[in-house]
């Protein structure tokens, strides 16, 4: 493989692209290389960065905003805007731990890229929805820009959204515009134990249904539970419930006593403090609950009540080590690595419950003959398509990724 | 009367009118059809009513499986056709062309499901946005985003424009509140995209359908994220010797790491205009109002508010008053909400709706008075001030043709300040045609062509929604490749 392609302006980076879409060179498209083994195995060209496209462009915390150079790293972002007491709404995960990787790597444009969203999703949006603008790049060269800095805008196509979450197939982002929330001044986290999936995930909804603005909503089983950071959880022996309120000391004491009091009917609820709490959904950011094995890993979205049924289907078939996040709504699985994975049981089940399946990790060979995303129905397959040729005719930019063909 | 140019209607369609409605009708029997004259004029504007078409025929099924009927026949006979909520638009979102089709879903507007479990309502797109959340008031919770037209305007519509609201500050637009949609394509396929997940499958269809304006499918179903009401809300209404103090404020509370839950700006002109017609008990001594909500409980609240007036404080408040009860809280929500109904009681009024950065408010709002007064109009401010969404009112003589051109030519000005400013054209009533010849102001040539490329996949022959959002001599529009290659080339790429 030749030397990496390291765009220093969005300028470079239109002139690379032109040039590579005019000689039909694929390439790979990649920040940090931290999510190099996610999605269907490419065969490329060329690798381009855009590790260099680095720095911050303006940050107005006065007024919640941020504009970054899409190669900066996640975590000056986020270092950014903690010393101005502000934080990321959406909490973006990080795939580190899952890869062996060490955490806090990958670039503040591969969260957007890649639709990085953590626990906090479930109030404060995905990171689409936190997304204000971006400049990018397409697979013609073509340099553009789309939505802005302001905090609503409705002005023509919202490509904005359209293009978060598309995995570099589609154009090369160069910078990235995100609305910002204050850091809450304190958190607690409710606990349940030993609650069954779907005893727990009705505990979940209930909360989520109470009118407490919960911020996190997840429930693991036992196995899962003794892999977290914090020895005091680790060692519990049970599954566990947990439930996240955030906001100002006041309010989280009331609502903290409101919501036990709602709870107690699913059994004795305990309080972790606000450093076990930090320390605890830091570990549902970094998804400490998986093991660092090659176990093939499945994040399946789907409706809350329906991930615990899922997830019953498929242990029918297999032993598998589940955590629900977003009150049941996203489930992570780990699976044994059986011939197909488990991809044919998983989407039958979602055929009927509704809802979508991604296998995260896996092996090279495995991701080759097994859909990683979840495979989509003919017009909408068809939509696919003329999205990809209009932004990427000659599909060069980190081609069939996502689909075989695209 | 129009300044804003439509397209000539096709002579053939015109003269096929006849035949097309009796074909039409046979494909849908049970849709209702409009085909007399006088039926079709209702549906000859919006609520931008400067612009009036009479369309060919206006048909209103009530089935997916008609729209879908409706719309195959129109993509074969390649007859346009415009897809219409309440006709609540103030940009012309819905204003048709005298050769097309209005398909209006006011008859569709059943509530297929309620899950408060999982937390999602599935409705059909003609159920008004006040309506779902009425429907489930009783459960205590409700549809957040509330633009001030929610007791008519269609959730349909407002997916179409990707609708805001007085709570957006806190809860977001329509496109952070919808979870799925049962689109028809024009072609007549049906698809459903998203569903009761919180993510989607694949590219970001629904972050494409939300605010597409009608031009990409006809939405019959969508499924929206409801939430559990806040125990309780209370506004604090605060008023300021000066715009400038008010404007001001405004950045400081949302600096201050406070989102409260709204934040409304009324200037002088506006708070008069609302007490004179809705009796709520505004103080007429200041030159502009705020209301701050606030959500919570009791004691939350009170803490929230003394945080709010610690702020307040340093810009000389005349008035800070909080609603002691729910009562309260309907009147002061009532003036605000009856801004633009009794604006229009008093004089036409032509609404715009500019976004920009915060920061920048104070000195915004000093170039709207500066800007109206040169072209020698009377402006109101009303409006989302905690996202920087201005809806300065002009007011003039709709009747009176060189003052509508004015107005418009005002409003332009205006709306180019924003972009200038750092802001956008529009922050929640969409382009239209009222902006579309405006596009150019914050879009590049790219930047435009990689949207109407969009439309081309969705619409290849554009037959949905014609002559709004792009210019009409935007880059790709129709689909014309020559277009595309003329400008996508600077690399000497080959396009075909």
């Amino acid at each position: 493989m030749s030397e990496l392609l390291l765009p220093r302006d969005h300028k470079d980076l239109s002139d690379i692209i032109t040039s590579a879409s005019h000689d039909k060179t694929r390439l790979e498209v990649i920040g940090e290389n931290s999510k190099q083994y996610i999605g269907r195995p490419m065969r490329v060209d060329r690798t381009l960065s855009t590790r260099q496209l680095s720095g911050i462009n303006f940050y107005s915390p006065e007024e919640l905003v941020i504009s970054v150079r899409a190669g900066t790293s996640l975590s000056m972002v986020e270092h950014t805007l903690r010393h101005e007491e502000q934080q990321l709404a959406f909490e973006p995960i990080d795939y580190g731990h899952l890869f062996g990787f060490k955490t806090g790597q990958g670039t503040i444009g591969s969260v957007v890229a890649c639709n990085l969203s953590g626990p906090r999703r479930i109030r404060s949006g995905a990171a689409r929805d936190s997304l204000l603008g971006i400049h990018g790049v397409n697979g013609r060269g073509e340099y553009f820009q789309n939505g802005g800095r302001v905090m609503k805008n409705v002005t023509g196509y919202d490509l904005t959204k359209g293009l978060s979450g598309s995995w570099g197939t589609l154009c090369v982002f160069s910078e990235v515009i995100l609305k910002v929330i204050p850091r809450f001044e304190t958190s607690v986290t409710l606990v349940l134990q030993g609650l069954d999936d779907r005893l727990a995930i009705n505990a979940l909804c209930d909360a989520m249904k109470s009118p407490y603005e919960v911020t996190g909503a997840v429930h693991l089983q036992k196995k899962p539970v003794s892999l977290l950071t914090d020895p005091k959880i680790s060692t519990l022996g049970t599954s566990l419930t947990a439930i996240r309120l955030e906001n100002f000391e006041t309010a989280v004491r009331y609502r903290s006593t409101k919501l036990r009091t709602q709870l107690s009917c699913y059994g004795d609820v305990l309080e972790f403090g606000e450093q076990q709490t930090n320390n605890f959904w830091q570990d549902m950011q970094h998804l400490k609950f998986l093991t660092q094995s090659r176990a093939p890993v499945w994040r399946v979205s789907t409706a809350p009540q329906n991930g615990p049924i899922l997830v019953a289907e498929i242990e029918r078939v297999v032993p598998v080590s589940a955590v629900y996040d977003w009150s049941g709504g996203l489930v992570w699985l780990e699976v044994p690595a059986t011939s197909d994975v488990s991809a044919s049981d998983i989407r039958r089940s979602l055929a009927h419950l509704g809802g979508h399946a991604t296998l995260i990790r896996a092996d090279r060979e495995v991701r080759t003959r097994t859909e990683v995303f979840h495979p989509i129905p003919g017009a909408i397959g068809k939509i696919t398509r003329g999205i990809k040729n209009s932004f990427d005719p000659h599909h060069i930019l980190n081609p069939e990724r996502m689909y075989a063909g695209l | 009367m129009s300044f804003i140019p439509l397209p000539d209607p096709d002579p053939d369609i015109l003269k096929r009118r006849v035949q097309i409605a009796k074909s039409l009708a046979k494909i849908a029997p049970d849709a209702v059809f409009i085909e007399d004259e006088e039926g079709r004029q209702a549906y000859e504007t919006d609520a931008l009513t400067t612009y009036r078409r009479i369309p060919l025929l206006v048909i209103l099924p009530s089935t997916t499986l008609e729209v879908s009927q409706l719309l195959a026949y129109c993509h074969k006979e390649h007859i346009q056709v415009i897809a219409r909520g309440a006709g609540t638009s103030l940009c012309g979102g819905a204003v048709p062309t005298n050769d097309s089709v209005v398909i209006g879903l006011s008859r569709m507007r059943q509530i297929l499901d309620f899950n408060y479990e999982n937390r999602t309502a599935k409705v059909e797109a003609g159920v008004t946005n006040l309506g779902i959340s009425d429907a489930m008031s009783d459960q205590q919770f409700f549809y957040a985003p509330d633009p001030s037209s929610q007791i008519a305007c269609t959730i349909g519509g407002n997916v179409a424009m990707n609708s805001g609201g007085t709570h957006c500050l806190k809860y977001g637009v329509t496109t952070n509140n919808v979870l799925g949609v049962k689109l028809v394509l024009m072609d007549g396929d049906v698809i459903d995209i998203g569903g009761q997940a919180l993510d989607s499958n694949g590219y970001d269809l629904l972050g494409l359908i939300n605010g597409s304006e009608g031009q990409l499918g006809i939405v019959t179903e969508i499924t929206v994220r409801i939430l559990r009401k806040p125990e309780m809300a209370r506004p604090m209404l605060i008023g300021f010797n000066s715009n400038k103090d008010a404007g001001n404020c405004v950045t400081a509370i949302i600096a201050s790491g406070m989102i409260p839950a709204a934040l409304e700006f009324m200037d002088k002109r506006a708070i008069h205009i609302c007490e004179n017609y809705a009796k709520v008990g505004y103080p007429l001594d200041v030159e502009a109002l705020l209301i701050v909500e606030v959500e919570g409980s009791e004691s939350e609240i009170n803490l929230q508010f003394d945080h709010v007036r610690g702020i307040v404080q340093k810009f000389n408040p005349k008035t800070v008053r909080v609603a002691q009860n729910d009562k309260e809280t309907e009147k002061i929500w009532k003036g605000r909400k009856s801004a633009f109904g009794a604006m229009s009681q008093l004089s036409d009024y032509y609404c715009l709706d500019g976004v920009i950065p915060i920061s920048r408010l104070a000195d915004v709002l000093g170039w709207v008075d500066h800007i109206a007064r040169h072209h020698d109009f009377e402006v109101a401010n009303v409006f989302h001030a905690g996202d920087g969404n201005l809806h300065p009112l002009i007011l003039y003589n709709a009747n009176d043709e060189e003052e509508l051109l004015r107005a418009e030519a005002c409003g332009a000005e205006l709306l180019r300040l924003c972009v200038k400013a750092g802001g956008c054209l529009s922050g929640e009533h969409g382009v239209g045609i009222e902006k579309r010849d405006l596009m150019r102001e914050q879009f590049s040539e790219l930047d435009l062509i990689q949207q109407t490329r969009i439309k081309t996949i969705f619409d290849p022959n554009w037959l949905l929604n014609p002559a709004k959002v792009f210019p009409l001599n935007a880059p790709g529009r129709g689909g014309i490749e020559a277009d595309i290659a003329e400008i996508s080339m600077p690399g000497g790429e080959s396009e075909r």
